[in-house]
């Protein structure tokens, strides 16, 4: 062996550059086959981030001078007609938040509980039946879901198109998620801190109260997080049974509700500027709180207990 | 109030696989025995009957009796939770809770089971990690997470979590396998103390540790593979490192098993 073998195989391997070794040279067919990959590989990458930092790009640049008013942050967009500039998008970032608080506040419970019977007591058929049916739930396409409730809640009981209805819509499609994300997180907590409960004669239902619950819980707040920023941004149950107003409105079981997807869905087809330019403020509004809602269960999964 | 243990014609199944057969043997109160034999035979079975912590396992059950002086923990009418509570267990692992500090971690059994009074709490919380020789170590940092201790603090910890909840009977699974030659010192000089006070049962697969701590020996072993694991020989300590009656027993201690 050359000393000048010697010296190249003690210094660090460049990346990508073949390192000579007692095992012999890299064939050229694999050689080839190892760029291919990479470049595979980083073509693939950047299809995949391009339309995303396009996406972001022309938003912000699109929609970023209305966030920067004040004005879009206070006010509705009560009798502002297409052509005229001005109001804010208030009406419609307070419905998508008052929405999606019920919408958690409704499946957060079930799902969790759900969940937590799977992993801590299904046992046989029924626990069979209830994770086919949460997996049939999970596959769910959202118009299907909004169509569901727009049956029972218009057609059958005969109730108006309100905000509640909307909220139902969306648990359906929200509580599969939080099931799926919750099992995964009780799974992780190891069976020795059970069993260390249990053999200080704890009782299991406790046990899962104050030690399985609490050890998982930080995934599981990170999971209801994720799932709400998805349902944050659903379109189709909103636009079958909460169709866009420009007014504020509180009301869950009376009259409509405005949310940014339904703003935005409504001035979509606006060739007019000033209806376009809230098109795309609504827009950047929406990305704004579900890149927060994202970034917060990133926050909270830092500090979980179990480690993925 | 150490308690002796007594069982009887113990079966022992995971499902239909029976997984230990035919064990009869009894502890006497405030002594120290130790399970010895070779991996799979069964020693962590047997002894997790012994709290009822076997049927936590799905298709988990037995037949024969274990009495717990005059009480037969298998009976009906007995709740296993409250059996757990009169058989303490600390395991092969150090598991303190994560969630909680130290103080927390000793306290859980107690909290867990409805004591609230602070200044019960914190006493029991000083007496338990005095008796598992913890305290001194500890006492400046007892609201820090229990899981920021070392290996052997943290199984120590256990021991005081698990004595916290005044236990008859504590049963230890290999508590020192995962432990380096010092904290099992401080382990074993703990199982000595905590003798005068409890009745305790211990897996170990050292050999010294088996003769260096308890009173009375069982060496389990296996038939053959996919056969029950059996009590081989029970009897003093002493009496089955020096003189054992069985031929499988000579061979494991002397290390010319299998
Ligand atoms: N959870 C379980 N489910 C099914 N079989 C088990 C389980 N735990 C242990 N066994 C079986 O029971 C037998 C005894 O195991 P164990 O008591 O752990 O042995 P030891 O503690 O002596 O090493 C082994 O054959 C093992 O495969
Ligand atoms: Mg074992």
């Amino acid at each position: 062996m050359s000393s000048a073998q010697v010296d190249h195989a003690a210094a660090p391997p460049a990346a990508g550059v073949p390192t000579p070794s007692a095992f012999g040279e890299k064939s050229g067919g694999r050689a080839v086959k190892d760029v291919t990959a990479r470049v595979v590989m980083w073509l693939a990458f950047g299809i995949a981030v391009v339309p995303l930092v396009w996406i972001l790009g022309s938003t912000l640049v699109k929609g970023g001078h209305m966030l920067v008013d004040s004005v879009w942050w206070t006010n509705s967009q009560s009798g502002i007609t297409s052509r005229r500039v001005g109001g804010g998008a208030v009406h419609a970032i307070q419905g998508t938040l008052i929405q999606a608080a019920v919408t958690a506040a409704m499946s957060v419970p079930v799902g969790v509980l759900t969940a937590v019977y799977l992993v801590e007591y299904g046992r046989g058929r029924l626990a069979r039946t209830v994770s086919f049916m949460v997996d049939i739930l999970t596959g769910i396409p959202s118009i299907v879901a909004g169509l569901f409730i727009y049956a029972l809640w218009v057609t059958t009981l005969g109730f108006q198109r309100v905000a509640f209805a909307v909220t139902l819509a969306l648990a359906m499609l929200m509580i599969p998620t939080i099931v799926r994300s919750t099992e995964e997180m009780l799974k992780l907590v190891p069976n020795e801190l059970r069993e260390a409960s249990y053999a200080l004669g704890v009782p299991k239902w406790k046990t899962i109260m104050k030690i399985v619950v609490p050890t998982a819980f930080s995934g599981i707040v990170t999971g209801v997080l994720l799932g709400l920023a998805r349902v944050m941004g659903e379109t189709a149950p909103l636009i079958i049974l909460g169709p866009y107003t420009k007014v504020i409105a509180t009301d869950l079981f009376d009259g409509l509700m405005a949310t940014l997807p339904t703003m935005i869905n409504q001035d979509r087809t606006e060739a007019l500027q000033p209806a376009l330019d809230r098109v795309w403020g609504a827009s950047l509004t929406l990305i704004l709180l579900v890149f927060m809602l994202n970034l917060l269960g990133r926050f909270v999964g830092r500090f979980s207990k179990v480690k993925g | 109030m150490a308690k002796r243990i007594d069982v009887k014609d113990l079966d022992i199944y995971y499902g239909d696989f029976k997984a230990v057969e035919g064990v009869t043997m009894t502890v006497e109160p405030r002594s120290v025995t130790a399970f010895i034999g070779p991996s799979g035979c069964g020693k962590s079975t047997v002894l997790r009957t012994l709290n009822r912590m076997h049927e936590v396992i799905p298709g988990g059950r037995v037949e024969g009796s274990v009495m717990l002086d005059d009480q037969d923990l298998y009976a009906s009418s007995m709740d296993p939770v409250a059996v757990r509570r009169t058989v303490g267990m600390v395991f092969q692992r150090p598991n303190p809770f994560p969630t909680m500090s130290i103080r927390d971690n000793v306290a859980a059994g107690l909290r867990l089971n409805g004591v609230k009074k602070k200044s019960v709490l914190d006493e029991v919380v000083e007496q338990s990690l005095r008796g598992a020789n913890l305290w001194t170590e500890v006492k400046d940092r007892l609201d820090k997470p229990g899981a920021g201790l070392s290996g052997g603090q943290q199984q120590r910890l256990c021991i005081a979590r698990a004595i916290a909840v005044n236990p008859q009977v504590l049963l230890m699974d290999e508590p020192c396998s995962a432990l380096d030659p010092i904290s099992t010192l401080a382990i074993e000089d703990l199982i000595n103390d905590l003798k005068s006070e409890y009745t305790i049962v211990i897996v170990t697969h050292n050999m010294q540790q088996a003769a260096r701590v308890s009173d009375q020996t069982a060496f389990f072993n296996l038939k053959a593979t996919g056969e029950p694991g059996r009590l081989v020989e029970i009897g003093e300590t002493q009496r089955i490192f020096s003189n054992p009656t069985e031929k499988a027993t000579e061979d494991y201690i002397s290390g010319r098993f299998g």
